[in-house]
């Protein structure tokens, strides 16, 4: 279990007139076994805050701390064996010419565990893929069963803390319907902390307790998901983002 | 008969693909009819809904093989047309707008200079004309600077405003017909709920014909007048759109019921069942 701050965080890309602040002062901080969400558009930073912490950007200023320990510029094993993330698109992430077996028997082996065979049967079993897939090659899964596969291969290190990049949004709705579900049980399992990055708020509103939305590199509002379904919120992107929500409504698009 | 004759008609459309293992039907057998209204066509990825689209224009390259009983536009038999007369069609008096922008415009010719090709290749105007008319077209859509878009190339362009420019340029010959197939999927909702009330509008306001294709139900339920839902290259179930959320085919309620919603909390999201029985029901028309 560990929880996650982060204090006055900034991320920045590029030097002198070509910076771009990805992210500015961003402070929050996720429960130990909490699940917390980032909502907001493409380009407002969510992703960014999930790559600093995974190590992935290297110019921040600022504070991170997941568990009691305090993050400096480079990440050890120790750390990875405690944060996983998973990718947007299974399609992308994982290695076409790798079957289900070798992903996972690699992550086992760089954490220098020693019964892989087990613990790839026990992984499967996880994520509700039935040992015949284990085998196979990414071109022989389905979309929501690759998604299956990225999971396993986040949970093979026993992590405390993972991180959720738009998990679902490049899936069919009954099959993030699966994953959700799966997601919200094994968080339950495995007692582990989610941080979830996505665009959808029901999805965010399904998944965590709380969320920060952001808009250009700024957290603008904080909700609890109690805030969002009596739609109370004060920032006026927030307001339109709420709204969009139960669909297409011509008055919004009057006000724009 | 005094109803006034449908933009589109079609029935029995199918999309056929010879496999090794055999022909693989994309669509099977479909039959609706577009009025001066916004259909909606909703389903999962594979169901056939992009390949609907895309035949109507006979956008299917072979060995893909497109038949119907009926593919009729204003009266005029598409099956019918050489490839030289379908290219009048494509474009001016029906459109079609992607889901993605980046790969629907060309990397390398300037904004302005890919409207006024299409506007002249159709009309035949003159240079001048077609600039002011592109103009005009950006204005339309919501774009604060049509001068500066103009001269721009599309790398410059954000995603929502590379759609914007997508729905000008394909809104520039004032076709009858606008089939968008996921045409808001890769934007943020505050630009989506723009490039949506300008789709209302042409609708509205010049009687277009809008084929909406989506996987997003709610979207679909809140933005088109009728919705028809297709499951393994069939229409399972037609509804109005405003009763979507009454459907009646399992398929279409375990859909609804897998979708998350803000105001009402689950533990678990109801998982779809699939019946195998579904691929084999005959085909629900949509023709009014």
């Amino acid at each position: 279990m560990s929880r996650l701050v982060f204090n006055d965080l900034s991320v920045w890309f590029g030097e002198g007139a070509s910076r771009v602040d990805a992210v500015r002062h961003a402070t929050f901080e996720v429960p130990s076994g909490a699940s917390f969400g980032l909502v907001g558009e493409s380009g407002s930073g969510k992703s960014t805050i999930l790559r600093a912490l995974m190590g992935l950007a290297p110019d921040w200023s600022g504070e991170m701390i997941v568990g009691e320990q305090r993050l400096g510029p480079k990440r050890n094993r120790a750390f990875y064996k405690q944060v996983q993330m998973v990718f947007q698109d299974p399609y992308a992430s994982l290695h076409p010419r790798h079957s289900v077996d070798q992903v996972l028997s690699e992550v086992l082996k760089l954490h220098g565990f020693r019964d892989i065979n087990r613990r790839v049967q026990a992984l499967l079993d996880d994520v509700g893929l039935g040992p015949g897939f284990r085998f196979r090659y990414p071109h022989q899964l389905s979309g929501g069963q690759r998604q299956r596969v990225a999971i396993a291969r986040a949970l093979a290190p026993e992590p405390s803390v993972l991180l959720l990049d738009e998990p679902t949004s490049a899936l069919d709705v009954s099959v993030q319907a699966e994953v959700l579900n799966l997601l919200n049980d094994l968080r339950e399992e495995h007692r582990l902390t989610y941080l979830l990055v996505s665009h959808d708020l029901a999805v965010v509103a399904h998944m965590c307790q709380s969320t920060a939305v952001m808009q250009n590199g700024e957290i603008v509002e904080m909700l609890t998901v109690e805030d969002m379904r009596a739609m109370r919120a004060r920032h006026p992107y927030t307001c339109h983002l709420l709204e969009s929500a139960s669909g297409y409504n011509p008055n919004a698009a009057q006000a724009l | 008969m005094t109803r006034e004759q449908p933009l589109l008609d079609i029935e029995n459309l199918t999309v056929s693909f010879p496999t090794r293992q055999g022909v693989f039907e994309a669509v099977r057998g479909i039959s609706f009819t577009l009025g001066r209204e916004r259909l909606g066509i909703v389903g999962e990825s594979g169901s056939g809904k992009s390949m609907t689209g895309r035949a109507i224009l006979r956008l299917i390259r072979p060995p893909g093989r497109i038949t119907a009983r009926r593919l009729e536009f204003s009266g005029t038999d598409l099956l019918q047309l050489d490839e030289h007369e379908m290219r009048k069609i494509r474009g001016q008096r029906i459109s079609m707008v992607m889901q993605d922008p980046k790969f629907s415009l060309n990397p390398v010719m300037r904004i302005g200079e890919q409207i006024m090709e299409i506007y002249r290749f159709h009309t035949g105007a003159g240079k001048r004309a077609a600039h002011a008319r592109a103009i005009e077209m950006l204005e339309a859509v919501s774009i604060r600077d049509p001068e500066r878009v103009m001269r721009a190339w599309p790398h410059e362009m954000s995603g929502g405003m590379g759609q914007r420019i997508m729905i000008a340029m394909m809104m520039v010959t004032e076709p009858d017909i606008l089939i968008a197939d996921e045409p808001t999927s890769a934007l943020d909702v505050s630009v989506q709920t723009q490039v949506l009330s300008i789709m209302d509008r042409l609708v509205h306001e010049r009687g277009m014909g809008l084929i909406f294709i989506s996987h997003d139900l709610n979207l679909v339920a809140s933005f088109c007048d009728r919705v028809l839902i297709m499951y393994a290259g069939r229409i399972v179930e037609v509804c109005a759109a405003d009763r979507l959320h009454e459907a009646q085919h399992p398929y279409t309620r375990g859909l609804l019921g897998s979708l998350p919603r803000l105001h009402e909390p689950r533990r678990h999201l109801e998982v779809l069942k699939r019946d195998p029985a579904w691929r084999e029901t005959p085909s629900v028309s949509g023709r009014q």
